[in-house]
C-alpha cells in the first residue's frame, strides 16, 4: 500500500520537544486539529531528561499552512522546540505487530518471509502467528503488503519516531539537547 | 509558614502587585474568598462573571497592568469564555482564577463541574489546572510573566476546592523557569539594516501602526520614526490613539469603515511599515488586492503573525519598542553618512488632495427629523474633559466612535477588536474608570450592545464608579440592518429592537444611575454638559438616533478595498 498517494499533500515529519507536563499532548493535538489537519502518526515518550517528551508526528498538509501550524505549536508554553525532519536527511524508525493468518499449509511461507525481512515470530498459536517487525516505514509497509495475502487478523503500527542523522545533525536539535543537559 | 492553598493564592496574587479582582464567588472558589477580606486587594463583585473578564479587559488596556478576574467553576467558567477570547483576540494580558470541583470528584460530572482549560486551551495564551497546593506560587508567578510578556494575552488558572483548603509550605518562586518561553524582544540587526534601506528607498511609504505599538509602550518612538522619515500613520481600530489624530501626519484609520485616504494610502504604497499589526481581514479587503505594489517591512513579536497573511519582505520579530528604536538608530547613522530620502513630494500631494476631496461626512438632520449619530458624537468628543477614555461595543455605534473622535493619547480607546463582542463597552469601561480613577470614561454604546451587558451598571452604581455611557439608540441591530439594506435587498429580519422597549431611562434609574434622555439635537449639549458634570454615580444618556443612519466609507466584506464604497454624494473620482 503507498501511503502517499498521488494528489495528496505530502507527508511532513515534526520533532516537537516537549515539557513532559499533563496536556501537553491535548494541546498540540488540538491545535492542529483545529485547522482541519489529519495527525497520520504520532509517537510520544520521555526524553532521555525526564523533564522532556519527544512528540514525533506525521501530518499531511501542503508545505505552507505547515510552516503556520509549526509557528502557532511554537508559541504554545510547553513546547520546547519544533524540528521538521526531511525523511532524507534522518533516521526514522518504527514497529510493527501482526497476527497472521498462517495455518500449516502456509505456515513455512509466512516464516520465510520473517526471516527474510529479519522479523521475529512472538507467539504461534493452531493457526496463526504474531510476528514483529522493527525498521523504517517503508520496509514495514512492504511487509505489511506480503502478509496481507495470507489474511492479517489484527495489525498494530507504533508510528514512527525520528532523529537527524549524525553527519548532517540540524544545529536547532542539538541545541535543544544541550539545553535540556 | 503554613498557608492554606486559598491564602496562597491571594498572598501570590499580592506579590504579583494586584490591587483589584473583578469576581463574583461560588461553591468551588469559595475558599479563596476568605483570605480577600484580610487581603488589600480590592474585590469587585460583578452581576455576571462575562462583566468581570470585560471590566479586568478594560482595566488592563487602560493601566497597562495585567487584569485579574476570579470566578467560580462551571457556569461561571464557560462565562468567561466570551471575554478570555475577546483578550486573546486583541492581546489583553489578564489572569483568570477560576474554580474547580475537589480533585478526587474531576471527570465524574460533579456539580458545577466543567472541563474549564480543555474549554478554554484555544481562547487562552496558557492555562493550567493546579493538582497540588504547594504549586500554587508558581504557578501564579507563571501566569502573570506568561500573560505580561511577548505577546500579551489571557492565562487561566483552575483551582480544585481541596487544593484552595490543604495546606502548603509557603514560598515564592525567585524566577520562572520556562524553557519553552523566551519571547525575542531583538531583532536581527542585519534585517533591521534591511529595513532602513527599504525606509531610505520607497517613495510611497506608509506607516501600517497596529494594536501592538500600544501594548509595547512604543507611542513615543512611532511619533519619533514617523517624523524623522516624515512618513504618513494610519492607525487601526487597535491602535486608534497610538498617533495622534491630531498629528499633520496622521491619516486616521484604514479599513472596512476607514477614512478613504487611510485606506488609498495603504492602497498606493510601495512601502508599508507595519509595526505590531496583523493583516486583519478588516483592514486588507481581499487579500490578492491589497497594497499590491507595497513592500512589507512587518515588525511584530509573535513569529507566528510573519507571513501569516502577507509574506513580507523585511520580518523583524521582536517587541516594537525596541525594534523601532534600533531602526531609528540605523537610520540616523545612514542618514549622518550622508544617505537621504527620496523625493516625495508628488505622493504628499496626492494624500493631501485625497485628505480635501474625501472627508468623512454625513448629513445633518433636518429640522423635525431624527438625531444622527455622528452629530452625537462629535458633541461628546468636543465636549469631553481632556484625557477622556472612550469604550465602546461593537457595530455602527463603535465605527463612528473610532472615525469621529479625536484620540489624541495612548490607551484612551478600549475596544473589542478581533472578536467584535457586543456587550463590551459597559463593563470595560468600569475596567477603565477602576484603573483610571482620574479620567473621565464614557463608553458609547448601541441599544443592542446595551441590552447584553447592562446589569454591570449595578455594580458600577454599588461600587461607585462612575462611568458615563451614551446609548445611540436607533432600535435596531444598526450594522446588521445596514447589510441587509445594502447585501440583502432592504430584506429586514430579526434586527428590530424597538426605541422604548425597554425604557433606558427608567432602566438606569432603576441600576442606581441617572437616566437622561435626548431627542432633539438642542438636548444634546446640555444633557452632555449635565452628564460630565455628574461625578458620583454612573450616567446614562440615551440619543434617540436616525435609524436609517449608515457608516461609510465602506469597503463590502470580500471586496477589494478599491471598490470603497463611500458615502452618499460623495465621487470616487480622482481615489
Amino acid at each position: 500500500m503507498d501511503r502517499t498517494e498521488p494528489g495528496r499533500p505530502p507527508h511532513h515529519v515534526l520533532s516537537v520537544l516537549v515539557e513532559n507536563r499533563s496536556g501537553v499532548l491535548a494541546r498540540v493535538a488540538s491545535l492542529i486539529a483545529r485547522r482541519g489537519f489529519n495527525i497520520f502518526s504520532l509517537a510520544v515518550a520521555p526524553t532521555d531528561d525526564p523533564r522532556f517528551s519527544r512528540i514525533t508526528l506525521v501530518v499531511d498538509v501542503e508545505s505552507s499552512p505547515l510552516e503556520q501550524v509549526t509557528k502557532q505549536l511554537d508559541k504554545l508554553v510547553h513546547v520546547v522546540e519544533i524540528t521538521e525532519l526531511d525523511p532524507r536527511t534522518s533516521v526514522e524508525r518504527e514497529l510493527l505487530l501482526c497476527t497472521v493468518a498462517a495455518d500449516a499449509s502456509v505456515r513455512g511461507q509466512v516464516v520465510d518471509l520473517v526471516q527474510i525481512f529479519d522479523a521475529k515470530i512472538l507467539s504461534v498459536g493452531i493457526d496463526c502467528l504474531i510476528v514483529s517487525l522493527e525498521g523504517n516505514p517503508q520496509k514495514l509497509d512492504d511487509f505489511e503488503d506480503l502478509l496481507r495475502a495470507y489474511g492479517i487478523v489484527e495489525l498494530q503500527r507504533t508510528g514512527r519516531v525520528a532523529l537527524p542523522k549524525l553527519e548532517r545533525e540540524a544545529s536547532g536539535l542539538r541545541a535543544v539537547k544541550e539545553r535540556a543537559s | 509558614m503554613k498557608l492554606t492553598g486559598a491564602q496562597a493564592l491571594i498572598k501570590s496574587l499580592e506579590l504579583e502587585g494586584v490591587e483589584v479582582v473583578f469576581g463574583l464567588p461560588g461553591g468551588c472558589i469559595l475558599p479563596a474568598y476568605d483570605p480577600i477580606l484580610d487581603s488589600p486587594i480590592r474585590h469587585i463583585l460583578v452581576r455576571h462573571e462575562q462583566g468581570a473578564g470585560h471590566m479586568a479587559e478594560g482595566y488592563a488596556h487602560v493601566t497597562g497592568r495585567p487584569g485579574v478576574a476570579m470566578v467560580t467553576s462551571g457556569p461561571a467558567a464557560t462565562n468567561l469564555v466570551t471575554p478570555l477570547c475577546d483578550a486573546y483576540m486583541d492581546s489583553i494580558p489578564m489572569v483568570a482564577i477560576t474554580g474547580q470541583v475537589s480533585t478526587a470528584a474531576i471527570g465524574t460530572d460533579a456539580f458545577q463541574e466543567c472541563d474549564t482549560v480543555g474549554i478554554t486551551r484555544s481562547v487562552t495564551k496558557h492555562n493550567e489546572l493546579v493538582m497540588d497546593a504547594q504549586d500554587l506560587p508558581r504557578v501564579i508567578r507563571e501566569a502573570f510573566h506568561i500573560a505580561t510578556t511577548g505577546r500579551p494575552g489571557p492565562v487561566l488558572v483552575d483551582v480544585p476546592k481541596d487544593v484552595l483548603q490543604n495546606t502548603m509550605d509557603w514560598w515564592w518562586p525567585d524566577s520562572v523557569d520556562l524553557p519553552g518561553y523566551r519571547p525575542v524582544t531583538k531583532a536581527d540587526p542585519r534585517l533591521v539594516r534591511e529595513a532602513a534601506k527599504l525606509i531610505l528607498e520607497a517613495r510611497q511609504p506608509v506607516i501600517y501602526a497596529g494594536g501592538g505599538i500600544l501594548k509595547a509602550r512604543a507611542a513615543e518612538a512611532l511619533k519619533e520614526l514617523a517624523e524623522l522619515c516624515d512618513v504618513h500613520v494610519v492607525t487601526t481600530l487597535m491602535a486608534r490613539g497610538a498617533f495622534p489624530d491630531s498629528h499633520p501626519l496622521c491619516l486616521g484609520m484604514p479599513g472596512m469603515h476607514g477614512n478613504a485616504t487611510a485606506v488609498a494610502a495603504l492602497q498606493r504604497s510601495d512601502l508599508l511599515i507595519t509595526l505590531g499589526a496583523r493583516f486583519d481581514d478588516r483592514i486588507t479587503g481581499k487579500v490578492d488586492s491589497f497594497a499590491p505594489e507595497a513592500k512589507v517591512i512587518h515588525v511584530d513579536i509573535d513569529p507566528a503573525e510573519q507571513g501569516k497573511v502577507r509574506r513580507p519582505d523585511v520580518p523583524l520579530v521582536g517587541d516594537c519598542r525596541v525594534v523601532i528604536e534600533d531602526i531609528i538608530r540605523e537610520l540616523r547613522a545612514q542618514l549622518g553618512q550622508g544617505a537621504s530620502f527620496p523625493d516625495r513630494a508628488a505622493w504628499k500631494s496626492r494624500i493631501s488632495g485625497w485628505r480635501e476631496t474625501f472627508p468623512l461626512t454625513y448629513e445633518p438632520s433636518q429640522d423635525g427629523s431624527p438625531l444622527k449619530p455622528q452629530f452625537c458624537l462629535e458633541m461628546l468628543r468636543d465636549l469631553a474633559p481632556e484625557g477622556t477614555i472612550l469604550t465602546s461595543g461593537v457595530g455602527q455605534h463603535q465605527m463612528w466612535a473610532s472615525q469621529y473622535w479625536r484620540f489624541d493619547e495612548p490607551y484612551s480607546w478600549v475596544n473589542s477588536g478581533g472578536l467584535g463582542t457586543m456587550g463590551f463597552s459597559v463593563p470595560a469601561a468600569i475596567g477603565a474608570k477602576v484603573g483610571r480613577p482620574d479620567r473621565t470614561v464614557w463608553a458609547v454604546d448601541g441599544d443592542g450592545c446595551f441590552q447584553m451587558t447592562a446589569q454591570e451598571l449595578v455594580t458600577a452604581a454599588t461600587e461607585r464608579i462612575p462611568v458615563k455611557v451614551a446609548i445611540l439608540n436607533n432600535a435596531y441591530l444598526g450594522m446588521v440592518r445596514q447589510w441587509q439594506e445594502m447585501f440583502y435587498e432592504e430584506r429586514y429580519s430579526e434586527v428590530y429592537l424597538s426605541p422604548d422597549l425597554p425604557d433606558y431611562v427608567k432602566w438606569a434609574e432603576a441600576m442606581g444611575c441617572i437616566g437622561i434622555r435626548v431627542e432633539s439635537p438642542e438636548e444634546v449639549q446640555p444633557a452632555i454638559e449635565k452628564a460630565n458634570e455628574i461625578d458620583d454615580r454612573p450616567v446614562v444618556v440615551e440619543f434617540r438616533t436616525d435609524s436609517s443612519e449608515k457608516v461609510f466609507p465602506m469597503v463590502p466584506a470580500g471586496a477589494s478595498n478599491d471598490d470603497l464604497v463611500l458615502a452618499p454624494g460623495q465621487d470616487r473620482r480622482g481615489l
